[in-house]
């Protein structure tokens, strides 16, 4: 297991490398001079001169590419064309926020999803079989953004219990620490203020955990199925085990090799594109964060989301690999 | 008769399906004595899995039930019995091993743990003591280092080891009984005798009967006492181990064992039965055996042959067997 992890962990290394030399590429795959892109079609000659300068654009590409590389390392993401400041230190808040609404999103999805796939399976058939298959179907096949505008009217403007926008009260903001809303206020022995922020949590997270949490109940249950009709569990049920055992500790472990790959993917999803959602509930996100600097074509932070997202995807992958690996002894390499 | 350990009486197990009901096990009667090894015979797909697997109410249900018939487990019907009671039942008074050692255990817990479990099910003792049980048990079916394999994981396993391991959880609690489904089926031939010892012994030191269910006359010659001889769900012949092989009588056991293969004889070409085991199916009238049987005549194909009594437990299912047996052979053999 800890063999496997560092190989796991060393084989990140050319997978990294690979994601920077894209990244970096995007730069030059601009059309035209990227400098007079960056400045924009009124810039001046000496203007554009000079940022080709900074930028280092006269060098060959390996040496820029090390430069760049070099300043990655050293945890500088470049500066923003927009607000003049670093990316590597505007960019942590809207990263925080992403995570914080994702991991609420994926404890309701997987929950909701897990149980509902196993009860559905082990009772199928049932009407409650025939319910949660439906509203999974439902599930999946549903807008996003229109569940996010009825979630707004019923919830927030006609019943008033969860606010409709942002991650806070505005007149009353927090003293960050993590960025973490709910952690922070911890931190800080707020419980009031753990509440409000949990509340600003729900409805975001319920539309973005509606689809994971269809596709895990309908994964988990064809997964528990399928494991179910297997001989290792008629074995343990000639042992006189009964059906708690049989589904939670044998079939369970087996049904979720399939399912942790599509909460692996799911997360990544969700972390990365939830810029839709993250815009109805102005939710400052990496999504937005990115999608803003799309318009304003401010293209080292473009470049730095980019980046990081992949990152994340890299590492959720990662985590996924060690969840095999923890859970089943035949994965060795 | 008092030492009847299990009987079988006029078993029905059908399965509901799309095609309609199908009765896999139909009207099935025998028993197993305390100690005895018995054994069913039949080629694939006449019920033999479906009967064990009905004594330990282990049928997939849906699409399978037992719609009628006795199973008296020392004199009580389990047939009928609550899912509470077959728990207690199964893995500690009847044990059952598989044809398919490979799949059988769970690839994601240990050895030890498994068999564990099956201690831990049905005695009160501690994870201490059910594991060194288990090693204790692993020595006992003969793994070699059993006090490493009680960590280890069924893959790290060969398929013999397994069957042993499935051996030695099923001997868990000291079962009275052993429902072995084709256990050496998977196998090679020398690990084939190897857990044929190894069960003839288990047999003899914990007098633990056994049900051993093949399509192997040969495994029968091995270890068995007596023999029941199922055919399309149907009991067709029984008798002892002896009887069944030296003087088969039912025209289905005769080609069973015509098609085994002689060591003494040159004959290349290995005999068997032509034709297949016809689909169970519902309403089917006449000798199921009849589409295959060269001595069939009219009436196997209008009437139901009974089980006929000719002799001391020893029982046949064909019409050649009945008082007038003598005329209607020739008819038989004019017929033909
Ligand atoms: N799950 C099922 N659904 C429907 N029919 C079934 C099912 N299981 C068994 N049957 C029927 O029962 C019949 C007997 O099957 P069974 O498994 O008992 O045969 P067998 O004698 O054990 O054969 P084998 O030597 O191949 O193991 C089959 O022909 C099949 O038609
Ligand atoms: S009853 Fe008829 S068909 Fe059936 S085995 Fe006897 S002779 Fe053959
Ligand atoms: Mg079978």
């Amino acid at each position: 297991m800890f063999a496997y992890t560092i190989r796991r962990i060393l084989m990140l290394i050319p997978v990294l490398i690979g994601m920077t030399i894209i990244t970096f590429s995007i730069v030059h795959l601009i059309p035209g001079n990227p400098a007079q892109v960056i400045l924009g079609e009124n810039a001046t000659e000496e203007q554009v001169e000079a940022l080709e300068e900074s930028m280092g654009l006269n060098e060959p590409y390996i040496v820029q590419y090390g430069l760049y590389v070099k300043d990655l390392l050293q945890g500088d993401l470049g500066t923003s064309l927009k607000t003049k400041s670093e990316i590597s230190s505007e960019i942590w808040p809207y990263i925080a926020a992403t995570f914080e609404l994702t991991f609420f999103a994926m404890l309701f999805a997987v929950f909701i999803g897990v149980n509902a796939g196993i009860i559905s399976a082990w009772r199928q058939n049932s009407w409650f079989d025939f319910l949660a298959m439906l509203f999974a179907l439902v599930g999946v096949s549903m807008p996003i953004f229109w569940l996010a505008l009825m979630e707004q009217w019923l919830f927030a403007q006609e019943l008033g219990w969860f606010p409709a926008y942002g991650r806070q009260d505005s007149k009353d903001p927090i003293a960050a620490i993590t960025h973490f809303y709910v952690l922070d206020s911890f931190i800080h022995l707020d419980f009031p203020r753990v509440i409000t922020s949990l509340k600003h949590l729900v409805l975001p997270s319920i539309a973005l955990g509606t689809i994971p949490m269809a596709i895990i109940a309908r994964m988990t249950r064809s997964s528990m199925l399928e494991v179910m009709k297997s001989d290792y569990i008629r074995t343990v049920r000639a042992k006189g085990a009964g059906q708690f055992l049989v589904v939670y500790k044998h079939a369970l472990r087996n049904a979720l090799i399939p399912v942790i790959t599509v909460i692996g993917l799911q997360t990544g999803v969700l972390l990365g594109g939830a810029i839709l959602t993250e815009t109805i509930f102005s939710w400052p996100g990496i999504g937005r964060y990115v999608f803003d600097a799309i318009s304003f074509r401010d293209y080292p932070v473009i470049q730095s989301g980019i980046l990081i997202i992949a990152f994340i995807f890299v590492i959720i992958n990662l985590i996924v690999d060690l969840l095999y690996s923890a859970i089943d002894p035949r994965i060795k390499y | 008769m008092s030492d009847v350990l299990l009987e079988l009486n006029n078993l029905h197990t059908h399965f509901f399906t799309d095609d309609g009901e199908i009765p896999a096990v139909d009207g099935v009667s025998f028993h197993v004595r305390k100690g005895e090894v018995v054994g069913i015979v039949g080629e694939s797909g006449c019920g033999k899995s479906v009967t064990s697997l009905s004594i330990m109410q282990l049928i997939p249900s849906p699409p399978g039930k037992i719609v009628d018939g006795e199973i008296n487990f020392k004199g009580e019907n389990i047939a009928k019995a609550s899912k509470k009671q077959m728990r207690k039942i199964r893995g500690n008074e009847i044990a059952m091993i598989f044809q398919e050692p490979m799949t059988s255990l769970n690839p994601l817990y240990s050895i030890g743990n498994q068999i564990g479990e099956a201690i831990l099910l049905h005695e009160k003792v501690n994870k201490k003591e059910a594991r060194q049980k288990s090693i204790n048990l692993l020595k006992l079916v003969g793994i070699p280092r059993a006090e490493a394999v009680v960590d280890e994981y069924p893959h790290q396993l060969s398929g013999g080891m397994r069957q042993r391991v499935m051996i030695a959880m099923a001997m868990a609690c000291d079962p009275e009984l052993l429902i072995a489904d084709e256990p050496t089926t998977a196998l090679d031939v020398t690990i084939q005798a190897q857990i044929l010892d190894l069960m003839r012994n288990l047999n003899k030191e914990k007098e633990t009967a056994i049900l051993l269910i093949t399509h192997d006359l040969g495994v029968v010659a091995e270890i068995c006492e007596r023999v029941v001889v199922m055919y399309a769900g149907k009991v067709v012949e029984e008798g002892t181990a002896k009887e069944i092989l030296k003087d088969p009588k039912h025209p289905y056991t005769q080609g069973l064992i015509r098609s085994l293969p002689k060591i003494h004889e040159k004959e290349q070409k290995l005999y068997s039965i032509p034709g297949t085991v016809p689909k169970p199916g519902k309403g089917k009238i006449g000798c199921r055996f009849a589409p295959r049987c060269e001595y069939a005549f009219d009436r196997c194909f209008q009437e139901d042959p009974k089980l006929l009594s000719i002799g001391n437990e020893r029982y046949t299912r064909c019409f050649l067997y009945e008082e007038n047996v003598g005329s209607e052979n020739d008819h038989a053999k004019s017929n033909s």
